[in-house]
Formats: structure tokens, C-alpha cells, sequence
């Protein structure tokens, strides 16, 4: 089974207010999958159906091939993006008891817990009241909570906010490292340089619609625009004169002796043909291709949505 | 279940270990014991030993007037201004100064000097004895028999009796005094403890918590866990008051019992004198006799009260009442982001508790009203109203169904509730309204 959650033709209306229309998303096992969207566009209300705090109006959910249920609970992890613990309860004893709600023992939770704390440093924290903890300090442990009872699914909701870049890194590597061990991790976000940096397949939700999914390197790829960078020592003049009508020349740059020169080839010109084009000209630096960045292709994307979701509600004025 | 079992630990374990809530515990009975002691010590009358110096120009006291064991005095002939002139010297602590009324029959006014101020009850004693004995001497001079007056003043007094399948039930003024109270305790404690479920809701829900916890457990399983957790909390409260206050009593009225019992003899006494005596006896004793006589009638109809059923029936109905209002209150809690968001929700469940306490007071007046009876089977008054009845003796068949209806009405509270609270929680950031409340219930 190589997915581990298909979420199938989900809809959620709040009375007149629709989240989510017809979503239909597939996460692959051991992956990182990215929920991305503007605000509003219905990820929490996706989230909240994956934890069964709400249920879908339509659709179906499929977890591990088996219908979502209670039982499945205990397998997922949640981090809220509105994080919260009870703030006169100590340390030790909440993160117990959040545990055991999640279907640990108290023993196993006990040890797990202090395994957790040593890791991160906390060991002097079990008597202390939330109240007594910095806003990272507080995340740490939220943190922990989310993953003590191994989840094979773990739903992270903007995890890096409120953390300095220290601890923002440990928990980056605490992600990679779930995955490696086969935990599936759901990662919504607006950051999307750390998008890039860790997941394998997002999905991109807009107006209650998905309007995009994929695996990140294919969607870089489909946005790509035949767009390079190169930088050359030489007359500049021969270098445009060379590309002629195969290219269009976007932006140009000059430091000391070196061009930097930003090209979208046209007509099907490949790089290699124009890399031959103007090789006679010049002595090339560095030649690179310009693959859009996440920022953009959901830049691009939502603002498409919402100029056709404009044009839309013109009609029906 | 194993959950709900955790969350009730969880509330039950961070009330108890709450500061104030433990310092409350223990303060309350102190409090109420408290106010009892101040309540009887004031009403005590006031044992300030006096010796008094009496100067009666009228002459008819001396023969009548007679101190007390408080009380003693001294009758002189002396002119006032040189008693007073020597008072300060005097080892009296009071100068009583009878004067003469200007035709030589009425008494005008007695004037009474102090070095401390004798009080009220003096005054009241000084007052009473005096127009007591004019009155009786008044008699006497015009050969009047002043037993035959006496038994002329005869009260008549009312007893009631309600006769209910059980047998009788006496009903007096303590006795209605006693179900108000019982009205009015249950009230407070659906309040008290509903509120404190109101405030657990919504702190999960400020501090964001909840999100957390209803991604493992149900959002009614949280809500129902919360309710018993909490009514866990009010049975054990209630117990840990209940063995302090009657410690408390029991040690105090070991102190005070000496009293209560000289009062006993000192009424068994006045009782055989009055058999004895009949209409001879003094006017004084038979009036004292009727005060004490009244007293221990009262206390004697309160013992005829079934306080096993009346406390089995409290904790029924508490547990009812506190269940249909506190699964409101969790839904109100759920639905507002703060206290103070919450005034025009409460409205509505704090209007028939208020209704419930004046109805509990209407029973006082009239006990079997149509508004009486109906307001002890409607859930949202019967806790109360039915508690209030309960010690003048009810047909058991009608608490039954009472407790029955609210019960029955708690299923469905508790039902709504939780329609309204698995919205409410997530709902953040808008003020609610009741319309919008009303479109939870249909998603």
C-alpha cells in the first residue's frame, strides 16, 4: 500500500459557507506532503476532518486502505497552529496525561517521556507549571506531545512558529527523522522555503478547491519557463547578437568584467543550441537554469484563482 | 471509556489540588459555624453582672421588684443627687431612679444612670418587670384577680397538621423555615458547581487546549468527563464540609450544651410549677414558660422531619439539577471566548433558577399552590421547588416522577449541549450570537 491517507471527494459546508468542494488528495507512505494554501481556504477544516474533530458532509476518508474511524486516532499526531497546554498543570504531569489519552500506559509514557525530555534538554522541567516556560520552551513540549505515541501520521500546522532558528533547526531534524523511521508527516505552511527544503509532495488548496498536487520536483519542473541564467566574460553586444530571435532577454547585470544575463529561450531553443550559439562570442562563468520557487508557483497560482473567482462573481453581477 | 475515566482524574486531580479551592473547603464550614456562634452569642442574653442602687419614690417596688442571678439590688431611700455624688466612689455599677408621676399614680419614666453602659437587654428586663408589677399592683388595688386576667390572655395556638399516606406530618414555622433553607443550599450548589464547570470549559477553550485533547477523545466524551469530574468534586466538597461543620458542632455544642440544657430544667421545672400551680402562678414564669414551651415544640416538630429521606432525596436532586444546568453551562462556556462575553447567555439560566428560589420562598407562604406544585416537576425549578416541599411531606409517587422528568430532561440537555459544544470550542475570534448557536445544532 503505498499511500497512507486518500482523502476521496471530501466536502464540508458551514451552513451557507462552503470550506472544503469535492477534494480529493492522496499522501504516499514515509513522505512529506505539504497542505498549502492562503488563510481561509479551508486547510484547517481539512486538518480537523483528518483528526475526526469534525466529520465530512461528503466523501469518504481512507486510512492505512481501512475507513477512518476512532480507532485511528491513537495512530495520528496533531499540532495545532493555535498551540495550547493547560497553563497551571506542570510539565510532567500534562504531557503524561495528553499521552494517555492517546492510548499509552502510564509506564510507557513515563519512559518515553524522559527519553524525549534528555533529548531536548528539559530534564529539570517535570514540576514546572506551563505558565513558568518561555513561548519556545512551551513549544518544545507541544511538540513532544504530538510525537510521544510514535504516530504513523503526524499533521504539523505552521510548526516553526515561535521557534529561534536553533531550536526551528532541532525540530527540522526531529521531522526528518520520523519520516526516516515511517512516520508520514502532513506539513501546512505559508513558509514556503521550508516547504521546498522538506517535502516530497504538497497539495495547494484555494477557495475550498485544490488547484494543484503533486510532487514538488515536477511541479518546479511544469512551471519551469525555459528561463536561464548565464554569466559570461566578453562583449556583450556579440552575445545578444548571437541568440537573435532564439531567446528573449529579460534582465542584464554587469559587475567588473563579467555579464550576468537573464534569457527565456523561445521557438523550442534548447539550452545546448544556445549554449553553442554564443560560445564563439564569449567565455562563459556559470550557466544555470531558473526553476520558479514554491513563492511564486503559489503566488501564481492563487492569484489565477482568484482573478478567474473575480471574473466569476462579475458575471453574475 | 478509559478515556472519559481520565479526563474526570484529570479535573477531579487540578481541583483538588486547587489552593483556593482547598483553603475554601475548609474555611466554609468555619465560616458557617461561625456565623452560628455569632448568631446565638448575640441573641444570648448579656451576662454583665450589675449591682444596682434603686431609689423608688414611688414606693411599690421595693416588695416586687427582685433581681436575677445577673441582676442584684439594693434599695435606698437616698436623695438622687447624693447617690450621685457618691457613685463614682460607689461600688455600684448602675443607679436606677423611679420617679414619681406628678398625680402620685403614673409612673412617668425611670432614669438610669450608668458608669458602663448596660445595654439593651437590661433595659428591656428594667422596662418590662416595671410596667409588670404596675400593672399586677394596679390590679390588686382595684381587687382584681390578675390570674384571672392572666388566663383571660390566653394565644390560641394553630397546629398544623398535614395527614399524608405515611402518617402525619407536623408542619410548623421552623419546619418551613427548614425547607426554604433546603431550597435555597440547593440552588447555591447547582450554581457553585455548574459555574465551576462553565469556567473549566472555558479555560480549555482560551488556552487553546482543547484542540489538542478533542483530536484524541470526542468532544463529548470531553464535555460528559468534565460534568462528573467536576460533580465528583461538589460530592466530595460537600462530604469533607459536612464531617468538619458536624465535628465542629459537636465540640461546640459540648460547650454550649451546659446552656441548653439549664434551659431544659429550668422548662421542665416551669412546666411542673404550671401543673402545679395552674392559674396561680406567677405571670412572669408562665410567660417565660410559653416562650421556652414554643422553643422546644419547634425543635421537637424539626426531629419529626425524615433527615436519612430529606439528605438521600438532596444529593438525588443535586445530582439531577446539577447535571440538566451544568451541561448548559458547558455549552455556554463553549460558545463565548470570555466572562464577560457570556452575560446574555447566562441570562436565561439564571432567570429560572431565580424563579426556583421564589417559588422555595412561595411555599412558605402557600405550600400546596398550582405554581408550587407545577414548579416541583418542571426540570429547570424542580431541585429546587421539590426540595423546598420535600420536608413538609410529599406523596412519594410525586417526587418519583419528578426526579424521573429531570433526569429524563438531563438526556436531553446533554444532548444539545453537546451539539453546541463540539462547534463552540473551535470557534474563535467572532462574538457568538443565539442565532448563530442555533446553527451549530444543525451542522
Amino acid at each position: 500500500m503505498s499511500h497512507i491517507l486518500n482523502i476521496k471527494e471530501v466536502s464540508k459546508n458551514y451552513s451557507s459557507n462552503k470550506a472544503l468542494n469535492n477534494i480529493t488528495i492522496d499522501i504516499p507512505r514515509q513522505s512529506i506532503f505539504g497542505l498549502l494554501g492562503p488563510n481561509g481556504a479551508g486547510k484547517t477544516s481539512l486538518i480537523r476532518i483528518i483528526n475526526q474533530i469534525t466529520g465530512p458532509d461528503t466523501g469518504t476518508i481512507i486510512f492505512n486502505g481501512e475507513k477512518l474511524s476512532q480507532k485511528h486516532i491513537e495512530k495520528i499526531g496533531y499540532l495545532p497552529e493555535e498551540r495550547g497546554l493547560y497553563k497551571k498543570m506542570a510539565v510532567g504531569e500534562q504531557t503524561l496525561y495528553l499521552a494517555r489519552l492517546k492510548g499509552l500506559s502510564k509506564e510507557e509514557a513515563k519512559k518515553r517521556l524522559l527519553y524525549w525530555f534528555e533529548k531536548f534538554e528539559m530534564q529539570g522541567w517535570w514540576k514546572k507549571k506551563i505558565e513558568e516556560l518561555s513561548k519556545g520552551m512551551q513549544q518544545k513540549v507541544q511538540f513532544i506531545v504530538t510525537v510521544l505515541h510514535e504516530p504513523e501520521l503526524l499533521i504539523l500546522d505552521e510548526p516553526f512558529s515561535g521557534f529561534d532558528p536553533i531550536n526551528a533547526q532541532l525540530i527540522k531534524n526531529e521531522i526528518l527523522e520520523l519520516r526516516k523511521k515511517g512516520s508520514t508527516v502532513i506539513f501546512s505552511t505559508h513558509n514556503m522555503g521550508s516547504v521546498e527544503e522538506l517535502c516530497d509532495n504538497i497539495a495547494l488548496i484555494n477557495k475550498a478547491e485544490k488547484i494543484l498536487d503533486g510532487s514538488v520536483k515536477e511541479i518546479r519542473k511544469t512551471f519551469r519557463t525555459n528561463t536561464y541564467k548565464v554569466s559570461f566574460k566578453g562583449n556583450i553586444i556579440g552575445f545578444t547578437n548571437a541568440l537573435w530571435t532564439g531567446a528573449e532577454i529579460l534582465d542584464k547585470q554587469t559587475e567588473e568584467d563579467v555579464h550576468t544575463i537573464t534569457v527565456k529561450l523561445l521557438n523550442n531553443v534548447t539550452s545546448s543550441q544556445m549554449l553553442q550559439a554564443v560560445l564563439p562570442n564569449c567565455e562563459i562563468v556559470s550557466f544555470a537554469e531558473i526553476i520558479p520557487s514554491m513563492n511564486d508557483i503559489f503566488i501564481q497560482k492563487v492569484s489565477e484563482g482568484n482573478m478567474i473567482a473575480g471574473t466569476k462573481s462579475n458575471y453574475t453581477e | 471509556m478509559s478515556k472519559v475515566r481520565l479526563i474526570i482524574g484529570r479535573e477531579i486531580k487540578s481541583k483538588l489540588t486547587n489552593k483556593t479551592f482547598i483553603i475554601m473547603t475548609f474555611l466554609t464550614p468555619l465560616i458557617f459555624i461561625g456565623a452560628l456562634i455569632l448568631i446565638f452569642w448575640t441573641s444570648m442574653p448579656e451576662k454583665i453582672e450589675q449591682n444596682i442602687l434603686v431609689l423608688d419614690e414611688t414606693g411599690i417596688f421595693s416588695q416586687t421588684l427582685r433581681g436575677n442571678d445577673f441582676v442584684a439590688l439594693n434599695f435606698s431611700d437616698k436623695k438622687i443627687e447624693e447617690a450621685q455624688s457618691e457613685f463614682q466612689k460607689s461600688n455600684y455599677t448602675t443607679i436606677v431612679h423611679i420617679l414619681k408621676g406628678s398625680d402620685g399614680n403614673i409612673i412617668p419614666k425611670a432614669r438610669v444612670f450608668f458608669k458602663k453602659n448596660p445595654g439593651l437587654a437590661f433595659r428591656t428586663y428594667l422596662k418590662n418587670e416595671l410596667e409588670r408589677i404596675y400593672y399586677e399592683q394596679k390590679l390588686k388595688a382595684n381587687n382584681i384577680d390578675p390570674t384571672i386576667i392572666a388566663s383571660a390572655h390566653q394565644t390560641v395556638e394553630i397546629e398544623l397538621t398535614k395527614v399524608d399516606e405515611n402518617g402525619n406530618v407536623k408542619n410548623s414555622d421552623s419546619v418551613q423555615l427548614f425547607s426554604f433553607a433546603m431550597g435555597l443550599i440547593m440552588m447555591l450548589f447547582i450554581l457553585l458547581y455548574g459555574m465551576m464547570v462553565f469556567r473549566s470549559v472555558m479555560e480549555e477553550k482560551t488556552s487553546r487546549i482543547v484542540e489538542v485533547i478533542v483530536s484524541s477523545v470526542r468532544p463529548f466524551q470531553l464535555m460528559i468527563g468534565k460534568i462528573i469530574g467536576i460533580a465528583i468534586v461538589g460530592i466530595i466538597q460537600f462530604t469533607v464540609t459536612a464531617i468538619i461543620t458536624s465535628v465542629l458542632a459537636m465540640v461546640l455544642s459540648n460547650i454550649f450544651m451546659k446552656d441548653m440544657l439549664d434551659m431544659k430544667t429550668k422548662f421542665d421545672s416551669q412546666n411542673q410549677m404550671v401543673m402545679k400551680m395552674g392559674t396561680n402562678a406567677n405571670l412572669a414564669v408562665v410567660d417565660d414558660f410559653k416562650d421556652n414551651q414554643k422553643m422546644f415544640e419547634a425543635l421537637d416538630q424539626l426531629s419529626q422531619i425524615n433527615f436519612a429521606e430529606v439528605a438521600i432525596y438532596f444529593v438525588l436532586f443535586f445530582i439531577g439539577g446539577y447535571l440538566f444546568y451544568s451541561s448548559l453551562l458547558a455549552a455556554i462556556g463553549s460558545a463565548v471566548d470570555s466572562e464577560s462575553d457570556s452575560q446574555q447567555f447566562m441570562f436565561p439560566v439564571m432567570v429560572p433558577l431565580m424563579i426556583g428560589y421564589f417559588l422555595a420562598i412561595k411555599i412558605m407562604i402557600s405550600p400546596e399552590s398550582n405554581a408550587v406544585i407545577i414548579g416541583s416537576f418542571v426540570p429547570f425549578t424542580s431541585p429546587i421547588v421539590m426540595m423546598a416541599r420535600l420536608p413538609q411531606g410529599v406523596p412519594t409517587w410525586q417526587v418519583l416522577v419528578s426526579l424521573g422528568i429531570l433526569y429524563i430532561s438531563f438526556i436531553g440537555t446533554v444532548w444539545l449541549a453537546g451539539k453546541i459544544y463540539r462547534t463552540g470550542i473551535l470557534m474563535y475570534g467572532k462574538k457568538t450570537s443565539w442565532r448563530e448557536i442555533l446553527k451549530w445544532l444543525r451542522y
